[in-house]
């Protein structure tokens, strides 16, 4: 090789790799940080809610205020506690409450024995045929690969479509952003492996995450045995979060 | 909590949608109606109806305009709404708006409009002088050619974009109320009658606006009502009318009848919150008495002058009518809990970005913008002057 032959085979090289490395760097910038070794196709995630464990301490609301900052107001939950209480004579008309969400829990009201009072948490139901992902005019809102639907704030434009279609009434517009907001099922908690916030704080395991592509998860064997219940099933919506022991009464 | 009776899911204590949404179908309404009233004139030929012709479309285009402000006022984040035309969500009734309303404004209205007007601007861009001879020559976009021939094919292709735009605006407000109708999580809006019952709607309450418009334009200028004209314009506006109450009692006793698990607490809502928007001004104010009123024009023999006075009243009725059931639609389905639990209140308030104050002003601009647009673009064809009220006689000019 000659001295000009090196210089023109050298240069070629030299000039390659700098534009291999430009392009390498352009195709990483749109890859997502690797979170250990989560692969989201690999999960379903769904979430179960034993009505007959909960005893509305409220735990679960204030739990997810913190951890997802929700504001602190008496009109904006990812998550709430509902009451209901049902006379044994007048079962088409129970009556509900859930003061400022059950964050500070229940005032005692009903008397032992006359008809039956008992708790419903709610929360955003996470549907695999979601509507307010469908009527999101720029598709701000999303269902991921693993079954969480999303929002994304720098997108969303702020025009509560998605809060009136969703017939569960888990969505508000954050008051700070502009855009709408709910339950994300702590999506930054479970894809590192941990529970939802509500999961982690139940005092008697009433909320269970549950994912439903692991073979090996309970939710399968407890789905087997028990009668389970979505909300407002006539919606079709394809709700997630599985309620054991809900009454009829429940909207 | 206050304004809240039973158990609302705590999210929905607040209302999203405010007057401003509720001036988003009325307005659309108007643009859709006035149109179709133009081009009955235009595509069926119907004659009588030649005097309100550009002035329809004129309004239509006035409130096309402002149609998309309540809703840039209205959003979050107003400077993030290009997202809806650059990367529209394709399952999304909303996102369609912008393609809809493009559609109609730029496709149909503007090119009807100029085409219309072609002649009459090429000639005004001749006569003119200085700055308004300038916006005449952008006005004509570069034409110059008046010929009978080109002027034949002007009104050729104007046919064409008439028929065009009867789907079209048919297309425009059906599209507005299938927004709303294809909500399945709320029973007040969730139904297929929606969106006809929205164009019916907005068929009669665009009749009865450029109706209004014309008999009060026309007495402010002192020319004489064309009676044969407001005698079509109302017939036409009784049949529709007749059409919209016919659909919209359809669809309420189906409600009734079927009472279905939300029955009850709508039923108590409208007895209750919406008495007096929806029973006393929808239906019987806004509804039922112009009706009735249109009705007697017909099996009678008023004068000119009572007919003139009563149109006026059953138009200004039909807009209010409208306009409540606009608002009973938007507010009305936000007011009860989809628990069926409950009910809130809105709030109206006065000076704030969603108050009454921005809501007056964006109902007021169409106007602005209708009294720009015909001082450049003069609806009127060869009029009579208004009959003087009576001769002076001699003796008024005896000095005592």
């Amino acid at each position: 090789m000659d001295r000009r032959e090196f210089i023109m085979v050298g240069g070629k090289m030299l000039f390659m790799t700098a534009a291999t490395a430009a392009a390498l760097e352009h195709v990483m910038a749109g890859t997502p940080e690797k979170v250990d070794t989560y692969k989201a196709a690999e999960h379903w995630w769904a979430l179960l809610i034993d009505v007959e464990k909960c005893i509305g301490c409220g735990s679960c609301v204030r739990a997810c205020k913190t951890e997802n900052d929700v504001i602190n107001e008496p009109f904006y939950f990812r998550t709430w506690v509902e009451r209901y209480h049902i006379e044994a004579t007048d079962a088409e008309h129970p009556i509900v409450d859930s003061p400022n969400g059950a964050y500070d829990g229940f005032p005692e009201a009903y008397e032992e024995g006359k008809g039956k009072t008992f708790f419903v948490p709610k929360m955003c139901n996470h549907c695999a045929d979601s509507p307010c992902t469908q009527v999101c005019p720029v598709g701000a809102t999303f269902i991921t690969p693993d079954g969480v639907v999303l929002i994304d704030k720098d997108y969303c434009v702020g025009c509560r479509y998605c809060v009136q279609a969703c017939p569960y009434g888990c969505r508000y517009i954050d008051p700070r952003t502009h855009t709408a907001d709910k339950c994300t099922l702590c999506y930054h908690r479970i894809t590192k492996g941990l529970v939802p916030a509500c999961v982690e704080v139940c005092p008697t395991g009433s909320r269970q995450l549950a994912d439903l592509k692991n073979p090996s998860d309970p939710i399968h064997e407890f789905l087997r045995t028990h009668a389970i219940q979505v909300l407002k099933p006539q919606m079709a919506t394809g709700s997630k979060i599985y309620y054991n022991g809900l009454d009829g009464a429940v909207r | 909590m206050p304004g809240v009776q039973g158990f609302m899911y705590p999210n929905e204590v607040e209302l999203q949608w405010s007057i401003l949404i509720v001036l988003y179908p009325f307005i659309t309404g108007l643009v859709a109606g006035a149109f179709i009233l133009a081009s009955l004139e235009r595509v069926f030929n119907v004659q009588a109806v030649k005097p309100t012709y550009r002035l329809a479309l004129l309004t239509a285009l006035s409130f096309m305009l402002v149609a998309p402000l309540p809703l840039q006022l209205h959003l979050g984040h107003p400077e993030r709404s290009w997202e809806m035309l650059v990367t529209p969500h394709t399952t999304s009734a909303m996102a369609m708006f912008g393609f809809v309303y493009l559609w109609y404004l730029m496709v149909v209205l503007v090119v009807e409009i100029w085409l219309d007007y072609r002649k009459d601007i090429v000639l005004a861009k001749r006569s003119k002088t200085g700055f308004v001879r300038l916006v005449y020559t952008v006005l004509a976009l570069g034409s110059d050619n008046i010929s009978e021939e080109a002027l034949r094919i002007d009104d050729k292709v104007g046919r064409f974009v008439t028929i065009i735009g009867i789907p079209s605006a048919f297309l425009l407000h059906g599209y507005v109320g299938f927004i709303f109708g294809s909500i399945k999580a709320n029973p007040w809006w969730s139904t297929p009658m929606m969106p006809i019952v929205f164009l019916f709607s907005a068929i009669v309450s665009g009749i009865a606006a450029v109706m209004l418009l014309y008999i009060i334009m026309t007495i402010w200028r002192r020319k004489q009502v064309d009676m044969a004209c407001v005698d079509t314009v109302g017939r036409y506006l009784f049949y529709a009318f007749l059409i919209d109450f016919s659909l919209e009692m359809i669809d309420l006793i189906h409600r009734i009848y079927e009472a279905d698990e939300s029955f009850r607490s709508l039923d108590f809502m409208v007895h209750t919150r919406l008495f007096l928007s929806q029973i006393v001004l929808q239906i019987i104010v806004g509804t039922l008495v112009p009706i009735a009123i249109l009705a007697v024009i017909q099996v009678t023999k008023f004068t000119a002058r009572i007919r003139t006075a009563l149109y006026s009243v059953a138009g200004v009725l039909t807009l209010i009518g409208i306009f409540a059931m606009r608002w009973n639609v938007v507010i009305g389905g936000q007011l009860f809990s989809k628990s069926f639990l409950g009910y809130t209140t809105y709030k109206l308030e006065f000076a704030t970005r969603e108050g009454l104050l921005p809501a007056i002003l964006v109902m007021l601009l169409p106007f602005v913008i209708l009294a720009v647009l015909i001082y450049l673009l003069p609806p009127w064809k060869d009029e009579k002057p208004a009959v003087p009220k009576k001769p002076l006689t001699p003796a008024a000019y005896q000095i005592n």
